[in-house]
């Protein structure tokens, strides 16, 4: 544990980012911790009050500032309608790597952040075995929603229904691919992030199906690591480092045009954080990164905007379907009306929009896990939500939001199946 | 630690809860400050009652032991009306727990309401039922209605449709005892008692703490028009505002921005604004039949052109409309980006007076070396010069200082007031009797003291 001398002073380097905070207020109009808490101390404006009076030593307590800063999803729509554009997801994450570097971190997140998460091919051995000896305590919730509750985690993981560990991840089936480009003349790098691969490896066959129909190649090495952000988030920036370093690694032994992911949240990391956060990395790598950053698209991006394919006009007619916007697609990378268009394509379905699309569900990846109870008020808005626009299916773009949207919806009894969007676009195929 | 004991927290624990009362250090320095750029002052207790009956409780136990109360709605004033007081056992009272809309009668025009309701939220609930609740204050994505009455929030709508104080129709409020006052009515006629109300309007908490309100409502309008004109002379956009309102045309807007805020905004946005033009106007024009609108805007557009404009551009749909407005929405943010710290001001002159006033902020701008944009309400002459600083420079800072006394100065000089709607708080309060006059500062003393006689209310802020 460091000392608070060195503590204030590695916080006064946030200084110049922490003034550009006007105190306005207007974040408390779309943070969803403060909409559930009603706590300025959960609203960004006091979160960076309460850093900038920790620098100035006006507040005495670093703990007390790390538990508020800590409930936050880390989901930008603070910053995307902060009228000062206070660049406060860098302050964010800084500050948690120096709050996180001041208290030091507990042996579980050690193990999980330094040791698991580093060895992709340990991490899976792990949950494959986890895979197959679920069914002994994963009993069915919910049919159509998809998940399981396993009784005896309750005391670790709260009551949440999630999807049961896929019976055979995406990387057991295709280790790795390298396909070259078709008729599309252009490959990809495809980057299906560590929920797709575990828990939704349809999702990464869906894609892997519309690439194939378009003509696309595909380039995957194996065992890529994860994007980094939960160890971030987390405040370990050593061990965020680490993951940077081993998946450009894996990155360089391919030739792709782009570079694609079906997960709002790796896309963001890739293509937004990893450049913000390059400052401690050698110079090859942030030059890898600065090359990497304009070939990392969305998944359904690169359908609309890159394939520019012809989609058939929006029916109305089939099952209802409605749209969440995850805060990483819509609030860091702008990306909105390509999901909705892929989903209007599908002549199965009927789009409909839901009340509220781009508030956050309230899964934030691990802060789901550390304050499940905030998590569930903020989902239960967006369940509701759900329900009220009368959809059978809800789409979403991350699988992250997924399993948010599952673990709600399946908690209230709901008849509403969750998808991905390329899983809807590619039954239309 | 909190200074508070032990004993009297378990106090309001037990009106309130436990988890609606927060003392640890992060939690009371998260409301040591609002929107003013003042130093902050940490709080030794915050409470947040959930009903009108904890509401009364808290206050009545707050005040039998002596604590400075300062109640807080979402914290977006401007002058620091919810920075606690110094004294040590100050608390905060929160009223966004306090967040209901009771009833809305679509009959009788009116709506009961708590306090903590958000003002657009509201806006956006009484829109449902197609009915219009006008003040629109530029925070009222977060602003609380108990906010808004207690500073009397004005908007963009002003000119026509007026501010809060004109749609506040009654009131239950709280007083030191921790009674419950009611005055006024759901009528539109009452003289039952003293209007009360009308008291409380712009009371920045001094004077009691607001439970219900009663707010009337009005059927929106059913057509509007929006323009931009573009002048190269400011006493020409001064004499176009004089002319549409001598020609009895009301815009529900006309919005004003300076040639140092279209610079601004345009550097930040690439808009393509007039960046060379010495002012634009922004108007709308609102009402019940669409001919009556058309006729209205066509005939503000030749004012404008008469006046000198150098061109007049009218909105042709909803998406041109919204590109119009554009540059007035960004104005704040893109003064607000230019520098780490944003100072704005909100002093007041009759609407004849805008360009000397103007130019009299320009001239302290150069006097202090500093880069101030002007935007505001044309059509009320409510201005915001904006002053683009950075508070960690000392000396600087100075500067900012002694130019906002001075604009403050100029405002009164030319018969205007300290503040148009930003309240007085603590950022004005020693400039009350260079207004008015000691009379006017003892009357007021007076009256506080009637209400509030131990100076708990919100010591410190307007009345000194
Ligand atoms: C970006 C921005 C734009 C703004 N634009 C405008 C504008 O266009 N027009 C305008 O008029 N103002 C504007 N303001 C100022 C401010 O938002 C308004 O004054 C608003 O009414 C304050 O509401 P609030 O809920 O934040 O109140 P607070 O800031 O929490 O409180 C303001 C005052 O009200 C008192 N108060 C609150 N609730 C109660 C209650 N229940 N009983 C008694 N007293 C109470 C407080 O004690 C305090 O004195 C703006 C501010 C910002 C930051
Ligand atoms: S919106 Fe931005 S500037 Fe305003 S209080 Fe929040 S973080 Fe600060
Ligand atoms: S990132 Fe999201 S949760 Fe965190 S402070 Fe901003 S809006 Fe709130």
């Amino acid at each position: 544990m460091a000392d608070v001398k060195q503590l204030v002073s590695m916080l006064q380097e946030l200084d110049d980012n922490l003034v550009g905070c006007m105190r306005c207020g207007m974040c408390q109009a779309v943070c969803p911790v403060y909409g559930a808490t009603f706590q300025e101390g959960d609203v960004t404006r006091g979160k960076i009050a309460l850093l900038e009076n920790l620098a100035a030593e006006l507040v005495e307590n670093p703990q007390g500032v790390s538990e508020k800063l800590n409930r936050c999803l880390l989901c930008g729509s603070c910053q995307a309608n902060c009228p000062s554009g206070v660049k406060i997801m860098d302050i964010f994450l800084r500050a948690r790597a120096i709050l996180g570097t001041y208290q030091g971190f507990n042996l579980v997140e050690r193990a999980i952040f330094r040791g698991v998460l580093q060895q992709p091919g340990l991490f899976n051995s792990l949950l494959d075995m986890g895979s197959k000896f679920q069914g002994l305590f994963v009993k069915d919730a919910s049919n159509v929603v998809g998940t399981s509750c396993a009784p005896l985690f309750n005391s670790i993981i709260g009551d949440r229904h999630f999807p049961k560990l896929a019976k055979a991840p995406l990387h057991q089936k295709y280790a790795s691919l390298d396909i070259p480009a078709g008729k599309s003349g252009l490959r990809v790098a495809f980057f299906p992030g560590c929920v797709t691969d575990k828990m939704f490896p349809n999702v990464g066959e869906a894609c892997l199906k519309v690439f194939q129909h378009h003509g696309v190649g595909v380039f995957m090495p194996k065992n890529l690591a994860c994007c980094g952000i939960p160890a971030l988030a987390s405040g370990d920036r050593t061990a965020y480092d680490k993951l940077v370093t081993a998946n450009l690694a894996k990155l360089a032994q391919g030739n792709f045009d782009y570079l694609v992911t079906p997960c709002g949240t790796c896309t963001a990391t890739l293509k937004e954080i990893w450049p913000l956060m390059a400052d401690s990395l050698p110079a090859d790598q942030r030059e890898a990164i600065n090359r990497l950053h304009h070939k990392i698209m969305d998944v359904t991006a690169f359908v609309v905007d890159v394939l520019k394919v012809t989609l058939p006009e929006a029916q109305t007619g089939g099952k209802k379907i409605t749209y969440h916007d995850s805060c990483h697609l819509k609030k860091s990378l702008g990306v909105a009306a390509q999901p909705r268009k892929l989903l209007q394509s599908n002549s199965n379905y009927e789009f409909v929009e839901m009340a509220e699309a781009d508030r956050c569900c309230g899964s934030g990846g691990s802060f789901t896990l550390k304050h499940y109870d905030l998590s569930k008020t903020i989902g239960q808005r967006k369940r509701d939500n759900i329900v009220q626009s009368g959809a059978q299916v809800a789409a979403a773009g991350c699988p992250a939001c997924m399993m948010q949207m599952m673990d709600m919806l399946s908690h209230n009894h709901d008849n509403i199946a969750v998808k991905h969007v390329m899983e809807v676009y590619a039954e239309s195929l | 630690m909190t200074k508070v004991s032990a004993a009297l927290v378990k106090e309001f624990q037990s009106i309130v809860s436990e988890q609606n009362v927060f003392v640890s250090e992060a939690e009371r320095m998260a409301y040591s400050y609002d929107a003013a750029v003042l130093e902050p002052v940490m709080p030794a207790i915050v409470v947040a009652p959930t009903d009108k009956e904890q509401l009364c409780k808290v206050v009545k136990l707050a005040y039998e032991n002596d604590m400075p109360i300062t109640v807080r709605g979402s914290g977006t004033n401007l002058s620091g009306c919810t920075i606690p007081s110094a004294e040590g056992n100050a608390i905060v009272i929160l009223t966004n727990r306090l967040n209901r809309i009771l009833e809305i009668n679509e009959q009788d025009l009116y709506a009961v309401v708590e306090p903590g309701v958000v003002t657009a939220q509201f806006a956006a609930t009484v829109a449902q039922k197609n009915l219009l609740y006008p003040p629109d204050p530029g925070s009222q994505a977060v602003s609380t209605l108990g906010g808004n009455v207690a500073c009397n929030a004005g908007g963009l709508r002003a000119l026509k449709y007026g501010v809060t104080k004109d749609y506040l129709m009654g009131m239950e409020f709280v007083d030191y005892n921790g009674n419950l006052i009611k005055s006024g009515s759901r009528t539109v006629k009452c003289v039952t008692g003293y209007n009360m109300p009308g008291m409380m309007v712009s009371s920045e908490g001094t004077l009691g703490v607001f439970a219900e309100l009663i707010v009337k409502l009005v059927p929106p309008p059913k057509a509007s028009k929006a323009m931009m004109a573009i002048f190269d002379d400011i006493n020409q956009a001064s004499e176009a505002v004089a002319g549409i309102i001598a020609a009895h045309i009301v815009p529900c807007t006309l919005e004003f921005l300076d040639q140092v805020t279209l610079e601004t905004v345009e550097a930040a946005t690439k808009a393509g604004l007039p960046v060379d033009a010495a002012a634009i106007l922004l108007i709308e024009v609102d009402g019940g039949h669409v001919q009556m609108v058309e006729d209205d805007a066509a005939e503000v557009v030749a004012i404008c052109q008469k006046c000198g404009a150098r061109s007049v551009d009218m909105a042709k749909d909803a998406a041109h409309k919204n590109k119009l407005w554009e540059a007035r929405r960004a104005a704040l943010p893109s003064l607000a980006r230019a520098k780490p710290t944003t100072v704005l001001e909100d002093a007041t002159v009759p609407r004849s007076q805008i360009p000397a006033m103007v130019a009299a902020v320009n001239d302290i701008a150069k006097k202090y070396a500093l880069r101030i944009g002007t935007f505001g309400h044309a059509g009320d002459g409510n201005l915001h010069p904006t002053i683009m600083c950075d508070r960690r420079d000392k000396e600087e800072f100075k500067r900012v200082e002694a130019a906002v006394d001075e604009i403050f100065d100029v405002a009164l000089k030319l018969q205007g007031t300290l503040s148009g709607e930003h309240g007085i708080g603590i950022a004005k309060a020693k400039w009350m009797e260079k207004e008015t006059n000691k009379a006017t500062v003892d009357f007021s003393k007076n009256l506080r003291r009637a209400l509030d006689p131990k100076y708990l209310f919100n010591a410190g802020k307007k009345v000194l």
